[in-house]
C-alpha cells in the first residue's frame, strides 16, 4: 500500500482521533482550576510538540513513548547498594 | 487462521471467552503465573493457584479443543515480601515437572524497586539451575523503559543465559528494539487502552519484521480482549500481508518458541 492509498484509508480515523485530542484538551481547559503543574500535562505538552514537528521521520511513536517515560538510570545497581 | 495466544490468564476468562477463542481458531494457549488483582494472604494461596494452571485449566480448555500450556512463578507485583517470595520459590520445582509447564515466568519487575530485583535474580537463578525457558514481564506505563533495561542488565550480567529460550513481554515502540537486538524473543500485548493495538503490532511487525516476535493478548480480569490475536490477523490481512507471514507471527514463532521447552507436547491438527 503506497502513501497515498494509506492516507485515503487512515485519513477518517486519523481526523477523528485528532478532534478527540483536540476536544479532551477544550474539556481541561473548561474544567475548574489548572493542572498545568502537573508532570502529566507536561508529558501531554511534549507529546503534542513531537507530533507537531517538522521531522519527517518514522519514530514518532517511539518518541512520544519515550516522553511519557521515566529515565534509565544505568548506574542503578550502585544506587541499590552494589548488587 | 489456526493460530497461538502465548500470553492468556485463562484462570480470569470464562468459558464463553474460551468458546470463542475457539471458534475464531485458536488452538493452543499460554497462561502465565500472575497477580490475583489483591495480594495472596500466604504461600498456599500460590500453592493451590499454581495447581489451578497445572490441573484443572487444561481441562478447562480442553474442552473446547485448546492445548493449554502454564509458566509458573512469582509475579513482580508480590516480590517486595522477600520472606514470602522465598516460600513460593521454594514450591516453584514441584511443578516445573508438570507435563503443561513451560518454564518460569511471568516474573519481571513492576517498580523497578530494590526488593523485586532480589526476587528476579532469585527467579532467574532457580530456572537458570533447572535449564528452564523464562517468561519476562515488563513494567506498565512510565515504569517500562527503565524496568526493561533493568531487566536486560540482569540477564546480560549472568553467562549461563540463552537468549534464544527468554521472552521479554509486552514491549512496546520504545522497548521492542532492545529486546530483538540483544537476541531474545519479544512479545507484544494487545490491550484497549494501555500497551499495544494490534495496529501498532502490525506496525511493529512491519518495521522490525516478523522474526522472533510474538502476539499475544494477554487476556487477564482487567480491560483486555481473549481475541485480540484474532483482531491482530485481521489488521495483518487488511494491509494486504500474506497469510504465510502472518501465520508466522500467530502460529509457527510462538510453536518454535514453546518447542524448546522440555514439557511441550504438541498435537498439530489433521
Amino acid at each position: 500500500m503506497n502513501a497515498s492509498e494509506l492516507l485515503q484509508r487512515e485519513f477518517l480515523p486519523l481526523r477523528g482521533k485528532l478532534i478527540e485530542v483536540a476536544a479532551t484538551l477544550d474539556r481541561l481547559a473548561r474544567a475548574e482550576g489548572s493542572p498545568a503543574d502537573d508532570p502529566r500535562a507536561q508529558q501531554i505538552r511534549r507529546s503534542l510538540e513531537i507530533l507537531a514537528g517538522t521531522t519527517q521521520g518514522s519514530d514518532r511513536a517511539e518518541q512520544v513513548q519515550m516522553a511519557f517515560s521515566l529515565p534509565y538510570d544505568p548506574k542503578w545497581r550502585e544506587s541499590f547498594g552494589g548488587q | 487462521m489456526e493460530y497461538f495466544d502465548p500470553h492468556v490468564h485463562v484462570a480470569c476468562r470464562t468459558t464463553d471467552d474460551l468458546e470463542l477463542l475457539a471458534r475464531t481458531g485458536c488452538v493452543a494457549v499460554g497462561e502465565p503465573a500472575f497477580w490475583a488483582g489483591y495480594d495472596r494472604s500466604g504461600p498456599n494461596s500460590f500453592y493451590d493457584y499454581l495447581r489451578q494452571l497445572t490441573e484443572w485449566e487444561p481441562k478447562r480448555a480442553a474442552q473446547y479443543g485448546i492445548q493449554h500450556y502454564a509458566w509458573v512463578g512469582l509475579n513482580a507485583k508480590e516480590a517486595e515480601n522477600l520472606a514470602l517470595a522465598r516460600e513460593v520459590i521454594a514450591v516453584l520445582p514441584e511443578f516445573l515437572d508438570r507435563p503443561n509447564v513451560l518454564g518460569v515466568g511471568e516474573i519481571g519487575l513492576n517498580k523497578n524497586t530494590r526488593n523485586e530485583v532480589a526476587t528476579l535474580e532469585m527467579l532467574i537463578d532457580l530456572a537458570l539451575r533447572g535449564n528452564e525457558q523464562m517468561l519476562f514481564h515488563t513494567p506498565h506505563l512510565a515504569d517500562k523503559y527503565p524496568g526493561t533495561r533493568m531487566i536486560l542488565d540482569l540477564l546480560r550480567s549472568d553467562s549461563r543465559v540463552d537468549r534464544s529460550r527468554v521472552c521479554i513481554d509486552h514491549l512496546e515502540e520504545h522497548t521492542i528494539r532492545l529486546a530483538l537486538d540483544e537476541g531474545y524473543w519479544a512479545g507484544i500485548t494487545l490491550y484497549p487502552t494501555t500497551k499495544a493495538t494490534p495496529e501498532r503490532a502490525a506496525d511493529m511487525i512491519e518495521v522490525y519484521g516478523p522474526e522472533r516476535v510474538l502476539v499475544n493478548s494477554s487476556a487477564d480480569w482487567g480491560p483486555s480482549r481473549p481475541l485480540a490475536v484474532s483482531d491482530f490477523i485481521f489488521e495483518m490481512r487488511r494491509r494486504g500481508h500474506p497469510d504465510a507471514l502472518v501465520r508466522k507471527v500467530v502460529y509457527d514463532n510462538p510453536l518454535e518458541f514453546f518447542n524448546q521447552s522440555r514439557n511441550f507436547r504438541f498435537t498439530p491438527r489433521e
